[in-house]
């Protein structure tokens, strides 16, 4: 590890943490309908919208009705990309004459995206036509993501609340988030990325020569605009196949940066909205500090592991790091920081082969992921994911001072408890019961390209991303199976779903109730404590959950590699 | 608080009653029965698989499998682990039969005079027959048949079958004294009781039932905590039955039984083993602080309470006023002041009166004179003259509220003074004197006091000042509620002035004066629009709302049927300070709970520790890094763990019964404290047992 490096780490986290505070505010703002300096454009806009849809802007709706507008959403945007996807063959702006993607694959591809994982088992430059890339797959990114946003906004409404049924529209909050936080700042982004040298054109692939006479194909297409939502939406899904490993998709180590700042930079904002709405900006940055600290502690090991490399590599003569599988351009820093960051923020982009990380290096990412999603997580996502956790904090812990337990203000009962259980409980279901079958159905087990605990890895990164709707790949799978279309598809739901609608049981729940102004006898939530108790709540519940996996995977792994056994 | 320390005494030496614990063993086995073991939903999941592993063995002991040994000495621990929960919730139920026991010795099948007419004829029933409605007749000797309220009569009735207490008591028709409880005793007098309990659901029966703990639903933080052990629990059957699919991939195998005993050591045994025992507790506890509650819900309730609303009398004050200064006016000395008032309170047996001859006596050596040798009349206090004192021959001395004096003196008879608004405008016209008694009395009621205008023979003499006296500790213990979060509230029918000077001294947050029972329910009312949790204690049928409406009401004993049915606990003392034990009983209930759940988790920490690389030890044997407590082999290391995991429930059974300690330190320092104990200890201590049983396994040669 050195200066230079943990520089970068800490310029990092230092630009993240100063864009909380002013994105909070613009979002506190959007989200209770109050004027912002967009509004003489947009409001107009948004408008429209409600007119075309038949929205009435200010009839609120019940916690059932916003859920059950949510899924409605959600089955025409699976409609939509499925339907793109088989006929692209068909449709206009396909300059590469790409054939239809098959059944299981487009099921896969459009689970994928409107669950904001953006899996991909296809390859997005051989297989997709500009259309799919823009009309489906650029949309979706939007609207997932918006969507997440929405979500955590009817949950922070649960707790600001009072004795009230409703938990806000979800058409309105839907658009709000899409016109005036994610389209915005997405367009200004990336002309910014298009400067950097990111392509963003219709027009067909290039083939080019090579030095040796060659024939290249470069392939080329509206890159900009759908890396611009990728990232600032937390999707992950590369228009290309490396994704932001393509020098298209990620040209510099400055484009580099900013990715990474607008992966966090909505769900760490998030923190601070939360904070402003329930009247006390330090409830927010409690949230947030439990964040950071996960967060840095990841870094910490997977920057070591990646810097010190392996008695392996070192036995072949090669000293500095673990370079495999790394872009030059960004080195092993940047690498290692992305690597953390996009699977902390259920991204899912990466810049770097995850499966040629170290051991120790390559288990962050997927502790990251099994832990829930929620160290920043995705947008939206990782805040209701988080608040989940901090349910259950509360309620071991408030039982501690002698009180039902009380969180900015609302009672903490059974209700709660039995949904954020339920929400928590599908996790492991998911990525440890479809690993269990991964690694012994025989078809399954073919899909593999290493044996031994790094093919098991392989698996259980899989599943874990999947399930945590990260979408990165450790790569080394072969996902485009039957198997792994219809397990990865049935993963990204439940995941999803099966998180978002206890979730929201829980802000239907708490709307309900009357706020509870606090007194000596509350515990304050505001403090170290309060952000120490969460931290192990997540790493005892989450580690008590996957230890024996992970002990069979990277564990093993790192301690045979030091015995000098490679898988 | 003394009796706090003698209650501790108790607990502690029931505990080790071979009384209750040898029963105890028997019902642990008892309570094997599935049907009771559904009940609690992760000791349940024990039995299965314990029964599961049994099944197994009895198939591999007939086909003849491998390992023999050391899976019996694993299923025998399983059983172990179900019977020390069986076990430490009948150690909690015995405690409370013992007392159930006592208890149904009093509710003896006893004869009713069942009344026929207006007059006294009746004639005899079984006690058993009785209606809500009927009127009986119980005179000295009897037993009260049933729950009732006196309509008529007085009688001293002695209530030790309830409250332990051996003096008797005054039940009187009227007021607030007028209930009575089936089974006690009227020892003189006689008593007209109209029945308002039917048999069976008198206040005896419903006290056997709680203390049984047969009443005991579950309460609505135990449900909660239920549901996340619960969740727990299935979060560990996902860990460990895909770990056969790992190590098959892996080229290994992992045999059902070290898949239980992982599975069973994960799960939160410790809490689900002690949740039921610690509830069980909590009512006793109460209980033996003679305080009923009629639902679990409202023991948690009270750990709750954001305000606690007080009656100033009997709570916060003693119950009486005491003289404390006799205040003369100009040109009387305070010995004459003190001579005539003393002559004005001989006959007068109110503790006010009373105080005002002690006065005299300690101040001024004015000894107690005879009313026969003065040959004087006693003229009581009335309604209307709102004053007393005596006549002896020409020479008449008065004592009463300073208007009434005042207009005695000026009217020369008693004159009844409407409002205070009079006074004032017949002020101008008041003589010199006058005036400065109604100076004094201001200054008087300015500093919380009662003021009391003496005049003998038609001339002012000056005021005896009568004060309320505020509990010794009173202070201290709001001080600490108030650390709990807790704001009290002084609730008293004085002027403003006057509870404002006593509210002062005792320290309370804030006082309701010149209260009437709807001001009391609109307070509860406005507190609970607030969201915040209210206790009350009261005794008067006008209290009966407001017990109602708050969250935690609290009947005293002595008082009306009517506030006993509207409290949700009845305190058999009578002692309104008690509320404050009471909340912190509730809050100690909860921190038990908290406090187990967080060890029972953060136990997981060394169990995975030890059976982990036990468990992958031959296929991966790498992993004997993880084995960072050196155990012998794997085999002991899986034993050490159930071992363990079974014998901390027995050890923590004294910790479930006394509950943990609460402290009015603020909810942060309690909680960094609690976390230390029970959140890092419960870490640190299993890595230390386990390897001590494991040095002991291996040392017999168990495994």
């Amino acid at each position: 590890m050195t200066v230079i490096g943990w520089i970068q780490i800490i310029l990092f986290c230092a630009i993240v943490v100063a864009l909380v505070k002013p994105l909070g505010w613009y979002m506190t703002r959007v989200f209770n309908g109050e004027r912002t300096f967009l509004s003489p454009v947009m409001r107009p806009v948004e408008r429209g919208v409600y007119w075309v849809g038949g929205v009435d802007e200010r009839r609120e709706q019940h916690w059932l009705t916003y859920t059950v507008a949510m899924l409605l959403f959600h089955v025409g945007g699976f409609a939509l990309i499925y339907g793109l996807m088989r006929l692209q063959a068909v449709l206009p702006f396909n300059p590469a004459g790409q054939t239809a993607v098959a059944e299981d694959l487009s099921f896969n591809t459009a689970i994928s995206f409107i669950t904001n994982t953006n899996w991909q088992n296809y390859g997005g430059e051989s297989t997709l036509s500009y259309l799919v890339q823009m009309l489906g797959l650029t949309h979706q990114n939007f609207l997932s993501a918006a969507t997440g946003i929405a979500l955590a906004m009817a949950l922070i409404r649960g707790f600001t609340r009072s004795s009230m049924r409703t938990v806000g529209n979800f058409w309105v909050d839907v658009t709000r988030c899409t016109l005036y936080v994610l389209l915005p700042i997405c367009i200004v982004y990336a002309l910014f990325l298009v400067w950097q040298g990111m392509p963003q054109t219709l027009g067909a692939y290039v083939d080019a020569t090579t030095l040796e006479g060659g024939k290249q194909t470069i392939a080329l297409g509206p890159v900009a605009s759908q890396v611009a939502i990728k990232m600032l939406g937390t999707n992950g899904g590369g228009f290309f196949n490396a994704n932001a490993a393509h020098p298209f998709e990620n040209p510099t180590a400055l484009s580099n940066l900013v990715q990474m700042i607008s992966i966090f930079a909505l769900g760490a904002a998030l923190t601070n909205v939360f904070g402003r709405m329930v009247g006390n900006e330090r409830q927010g940055w409690a949230i947030l500090a439990v964040m950071g600290i996960l967060l840095v502690a990841g870094v910490t090991v997977t920057y070591w592991a990646e810097a010190n490399g392996t008695s392996a590599l070192q036995a072949l003569g090669l000293t500095g790091g673990n370079m495999e599988g790394k872009e030059v351009r960004f080195g092993i820093v940047a690498s290692s920081l992305f690597a953390v960051v996009t699977t902390a923020a259920s991204c899912g982009a990466v810049n770097a082969m995850h499966d040629s990380f170290t051991a120790l290096g390559g288990m962050i990412p997927l502790i990251n992921m099994q832990l829930g999603e929620v160290i920043i997580g995705g947008v939206g996502a990782g805040f209701y994911g988080m608040l989940l956790f901090v349910v259950l904090a509360i309620f071991v812990a408030g039982l501690m001072v002698g009180r039902t337990p009380e969180y900015v203000g609302k009672k903490i009962e059974a209700r709660e408890v039995k949904m954020a259980m339920l929400a928590i409980l599908v996790l492991p279901l998911m990525y440890l019961g479809w690993t269990a079958v991964g690694v012994v159905l025989p078809s399954a087990v073919a899909s593999m390209a290493n044996a031994g605990p790094h093919g098991f890895t392989e698996v259980l990164y899989a599943f874990t991303s999947a399930t945590g709707n990260n979408g990165s790949a450790f790569a080394g799978l072969t996902g485009n199976t039957l198997f792994y279309n219809l397990t990865l598809a049935s993963a990204m739901f439940v995941g999803r779903f099966f998180m978002i609608v206890p979730a929201m049981a829980i802000a239907g729940s708490l709307v309900e109730k009357k706020s509870i102004p606090a007194s000596a006898g509350t515990f304050p939530t505001t403090g170290g404590l309060f952000v120490g108790l969460v931290i192990g709540v997540i790493l005892i519940i989450g580690g008590l959950t996957f230890f024996p996996a992970l002990a069979l995977g990277p564990i093993v792994e790192h301690l045979a590699m030091n015995a000098n056994t490679l898988f | 608080m003394e009796t706090m320390k003698l209650q501790k005494q108790v607990t502690a030496s029931t505990m080790l009653d071979p009384k209750i614990l040898v029963p105890a063993i028997w019902s642990a086995f008892v309570k094997l029965d599935p049907r009771l073991m559904m009940k609690n939903p992760v000791m349940f999941v024990v039995e299965v698989v314990a029964a599961l592993t049994t099944i197994i063995f009895v198939r591999d002991l007939v086909t003849g499998g491998a390992n023999l040994g050391f899976t019996f000495q694993i299923i025998l621990w399983l059983w172990f682990t179900v019977l020390f929960a069986n076990f430490a919730e009948a150690v909690a139920e015995g405690r409370g039969k013992a007392q159930a026991e006592s208890l149904k010795k009093t509710r003896t099948e006893s004869q009713a005079k069942l009344l026929t007419g207006t007059d006294r004829t009746y004639r005899m029933v079984p006690g058993t027959s009785l209606k809500v409605g009927d009127i009986v007749l119980v005179e000295a000797g009897d037993n009260i048949p049933s729950d009732g309220e006196v309509i008529e009569g007085v009688a001293s009735v002695n209530e030790a079958a309830i409250t332990g207490e051996s003096a008797p008591v005054i039940r009187e028709s009227g007021g607030d004294r007028s209930a009575v409880t089936g089974g006690t005793q009227v020892l003189s007098d006689w008593i007209r009781v109209r029945i308002t309990a039917a048999q069976g659901s008198t206040f005896i029966d419903r006290m056997i039932r709680l203390v049984e703990g047969a009443e005991r639903q579950k309460t609505p933080n135990e449900i909660a905590l239920n549901i996340l052990l619960a969740g727990l629990t299935i979060i560990f059957v996902f860990a460990t039955v895909t770990i056969p699919s790992y190590a098959a991939y892996a080229g290994g195998s992992i045999s059902v039984v070290v898949l239980v005993a992982l599975f069973v050591t994960l799960i939160p045994t410790t809490i689900g083993a002690l949740l039921s025992a610690i509830g069980i507790a909590g009512m006793d506890r109460l209980v033996r602080f003679n305080v009923l509650a009629m639902s679990g819900r409202a023991v948690e309730a009270a750990g709750d309470v954001d305000t606690l609303l007080l009656d100033k009398t009997g709570t916060i004050t003693l119950g009486n006023r005491q003289a404390t200064a006799f205040r003369p006016i100009r040109g009387v000395s305070e010995q004459d002041l003190a001579d005539a008032a003393q002559l004005a309170s001989l006959a007068d047996e109110t503790p006010e009166g009373r105080s005002i001859v002690v006065l005299a006596k300690e101040k001024y050596g004015i000894r107690g004179r005879d009313m026969h040798e003065l040959a004087a009349t006693f003229v009581p206090f009335t309604a209307q003259t709102r004053m007393s004192g005596i006549d002896a021959g020409a020479s008449s001395v008065r004592k009463g509220a300073v208007d009434a004096i005042l207009a005695y003196v000026d009217g020369g008879s008693p004159r009844t003074v409407a409002s205070g608004n009079t006074v004032r405008a017949v002020a101008a016209t008041m003589s010199a004197e006058a005036r400065e008694i109604q100076s004094i009395a201001d200054e008087i009621a300015k500093a919380g006091g009662t003021p009391l205008a003496v005049a003998k023979d038609g001339k002012l003499l000056g005021v005896v000042h009568l004060k309320d006296i505020v509990k010794g500790g009173i202070r201290e213990r709001f001080a600490e509620l108030r650390r709990m979060g807790i704001r009290t509230v002084m609730i008293t029918g004085d002027n403003p002035m006057t509870a404002a000077a006593i509210a002062a001294e005792a320290g309370v947050d804030d006082f309701l004066a010149q209260a009437t029972p709807e001001d009391k329910l609109k307070l509860i009312r406005d507190e609970q629009s607030k969201g915040k949790l209210v206790a009350m204690c009261g005794d008067g049928t006008n209290d009966a709302p407001a017990l109602a409406q708050a969250d935690v009401g609290v009947a005293m004993n002595t008082g009306t049927q009517a506030a006993r049915e509207a409290g949700n606990m009845v305190d058999l003392d009578s002692n309104p300070t008690k509320l404050i034990e009471v909340v912190e009983i509730g809050k100690q209930l909860l921190m038990t709970r908290g406090a187990l759940t967080t060890f029972s988790i953060a136990n997981d920490v060394a169990k995975y520790f030890a059976i982990i690389p036990a468990m992958f030890l031959a296929f991966y044997p790498q992993l004997q890094v993880l084995n960072i407590m050196h155990l012998a082999s794997p085999q002991s290391a899986i034993l050490s763990a159930i071992i363990f995991n079974a014998l901390i429930i027995i050890a923590l059974i004294p910790l479930a019964l006394k509950g943990v300690k609460y402290r009015a330190v603020g909810a942060g320092a309690l909680l960094s404290r609690n976390l230390m104990i029970y959140g890092l200890g419960g870490i640190v201590i299993p890595f230390i047992g386990i390897k001590a049983i494991d040095l002991i396994v291996a040392a017999l040669g168990l495994a």
